[in-house]
């Protein structure tokens, strides 16, 4: 990037001699950028735009999934509207539970990906024998399906034959088997044991490359002087990698936000772990009620733009180009 | 003197039991769904850590299903289609955003890192009735097209990085001799590219291949499922009943080739996700 930058910027004299011709062959350029980015645009507006216009629409229609053409406008009847008591999606429990759960999951799973992969990248950073093979077991959570490893973790989840119960009453730490997925005070941490599993590993591998570009002159400095590794790491360590870290946090919580398929496999449609995306599919589909579930879809929207806008606004300097 | 030779000892000995701890923690899920799916269904509720005898009967049963197979080559298909789609796409507009300086560049990557942070649940009601209008529901093609919303953002982004930093004298040479920018690209640029277009491809297959939320919602028969929506929907005699031995089985195989492949790949995974995060 910079050396594209300075190199277009700063070649006076060649530049000079090219700047009859270099027009127009810049013109020429610029005309088929444009033309190259065409298809790309056409496609994002064929799966994105278009699409998250006509959920808003719906989303202010009484559209149901067998006849979506033929909808009516009904203004924020979805959302919230009063007849003899209020109703709509803002007076819905379930969707401020759903609400509710999907921020708890959220904070609580990417905390704990971000504290362990901060760890794990620190293991993966120090140099002993057989780190590659280490590395290697640490990408295979991220590589596996997240079906499957919701469908693995369901199995050593179960509450009859279940590994992880066998395990946990022979080192005597329980004295009953857990119904880890069907207890309702337990469901949602059975989904986080879950994603934490899964996401740590790509929390490890963003700040393990943080951590491989640190200078090493000032840990030299800081191993003359006797300091303590742990005050080292959070007076050196931690604020030089702050920015890899950030980056990992938010798109973690981006994910997180619009969690959907490690939930509907281990717990489906309880309420007790219902999510934003699950609510709104289960009345996009399972309800037919494209109207109310768009209004979800929506809120859901408008929530992560949000964050997205945060993140945008962060990482502008990063994006750098012609400004 | 032993004294501090002890305590080297135990920060060693601490740190190994971590190492351990790390690598029994991430590998032992997919172990154990190894060990599920080679007993035989007799011995399946008894938990045991090791495999005593090797039972194919899971993966047989699995394997004799006609639809899990038509699941396997439907998941095929989509994911080397999007594959090909994504990268296609993703190397032109690469080529607009990384190489030419123009107004509205920054514009246009802020509305491809948008896009990819789209929850997908928020386009499912609109992209449904897009999927009917062109008639791909219940297909592959459908899949195929829904499936660019977030593997073309990440593609595009990944290889515009990749594409700034290759040296500008081979483009102006390619200039000076009057070849178009089309040329430019696929005779100056695809050469050098191959690497990155190798790990934005993987990643890509790699998503395609895991994705559920679309894959569920657009089909309707179990001849136009993927792998993700076959496994997920595979079912007993009733909901306490689910046959765990064939649905490891079935877990086991579509994993293994992704496992192979990361294995494989892996330097060039880990540069593709932190050239995807770290630098955007």
């Amino acid at each position: 990037m910079t050396v594209h930058e300075t190199t277009t910027a700063t070649a006076g004299p060649k530049k000079a001699r090219q700047d009859a011709r270099g027009t127009k062959v810049r013109r020429r350029r610029v005309r088929a950028a444009w033309l190259f980015l065409t298809p790309m645009l056409v496609v994002l507006a064929l799966v994105a735009g278009w699409p998250l216009l006509r959920t808003i629409w719906f989303s202010f229609t009484d559209a149901s999934l067998s006849q979506m053409g033929s909808a009516n406008f009904i203004g924020v009847e979805n959302y919230l509207v009063y007849d003899e008591g209020w109703y709509g999606l803002l007076a819905d429990p379930l969707w401020w539970q759903s609400v509710w759960n999907t921020l708890f999951f959220t904070v609580i799973s990417v905390g704990l990906e971000t504290v362990l992969g901060v760890i794990v990248a620190l293991v993966l950073n120090a140099k002993f024998r057989g780190r590659m093979v280490v590395r290697a077991a640490m990408l295979i959570p991220w590589a596996i399906p997240t079906i499957v490893s919701a469908k693995m973790w369901a199995w050593m989840l179960n509450d009859q034959f279940g590994i992880l119960n066998h395990m946990l009453m022979g080192l005597g730490i329980i004295s009953a088997p857990l119904a880890w997925t069907a207890d309702a005070d337990l469901s949602m941490w059975a989904v986080i044991i879950v994603d934490v599993w899964k996401a740590t590993p790509f929390v490890a591998l963003l700040v393990l490359a943080a951590l491989q570009m640190l200078p090493s002159d000032c840990y030299e400095a800081a191993r003359v002087d006797g300091i303590s590794p742990v005050r080292v790491f959070f007076k050196v360590t931690l604020p030089l990698i702050a920015p890899a870290l950030m980056v990992a946090v938010i798109f973690r919580a981006l994910d997180a936000l619009r969690v959907f398929d490690v939930i509907y496999v281990l717990t489906s449609n309880a309420s007790s772990t219902m999510t934003m995306s699950i609510y709104a599919r289960q009345q996009l589909v399972e309800f037919q009620d494209v109207g109310y579930g768009s209004a979800a879809s929506t809120l859901l929207f408008l929530i992560i733009a949000l964050f997205t806008i945060v993140y945008l606004y962060l990482g502008r300097r990063q994006l750098g180009g012609d400004q | 003197m032993t004294l501090t030779h002890l305590k080297r000892a135990v920060l060693k000995l601490g740190f190994w039991l971590m190492v351990i701890a790390l690598v029994v923690y991430a590998t032992f899920p997919f172990y154990y769904a190894v060990v599920t799916s080679l007993k035989p269904s007799s011995e399946m509720f008894q938990v045991g850590y090791w495999v005593d005898s090797v039972d194919w009967s899971n993966y047989v049963a699995v394997l004799s299903q006609d639809s899990f197979v038509q699941s396997i080559i439907n998941s095929v298909i989509v994911a080397f289609s999007v594959v090909a789609i994504a990268l296609l796409l993703g190397l032109t507009a690469a080529y607009a955003l990384g190489r030419v300086r123009f107004k509205g560049r920054t514009r246009v990557m802020m509305l491809v890192l948008g896009v990819s942070m789209f929850p997908q649940v928020a386009v499912l009601s609109g992209l449904f009735e897009v999927i009917r209008v062109l008639d791909l529901y219940n297909s592959p093609g459908g899949l195929i097209l829904s499936y660019t919303i977030f593997t073309l953002p990440f593609t595009v982004w990944v290889l515009t990085t990749f594409m700034r930093q290759l040296p500008d004298e081979l483009e102006e040479a390619a200039i000076m001799d009057g070849a178009s920018p089309w040329v430019t690209l696929t005779k100056v640029f695809m050469p050098l590219l191959w690497p990155a277009m190798a790990t934005t491809g993987l990643l890509a297959f790699i998503a395609a291949w895991n994705e559920f939320l679309f894959a569920l919602t657009f089909t309707l028969t179990d001849s136009e499922r993927t792998v993700p929506v076959a496994i997920a929907l595979i079912s007993g005699g009733s909901q306490y009943e689910l046959p765990w031995g064939p649905i490891m089985a079935a877990s086991v195989i579509v994993t293994v080739p992704l496992v192979i492949l990361v294995l494989i790949f892996q330097r060039r995974i880990v540069s593709g996700l932190t050239a995807g995060a770290v630098k955007g």
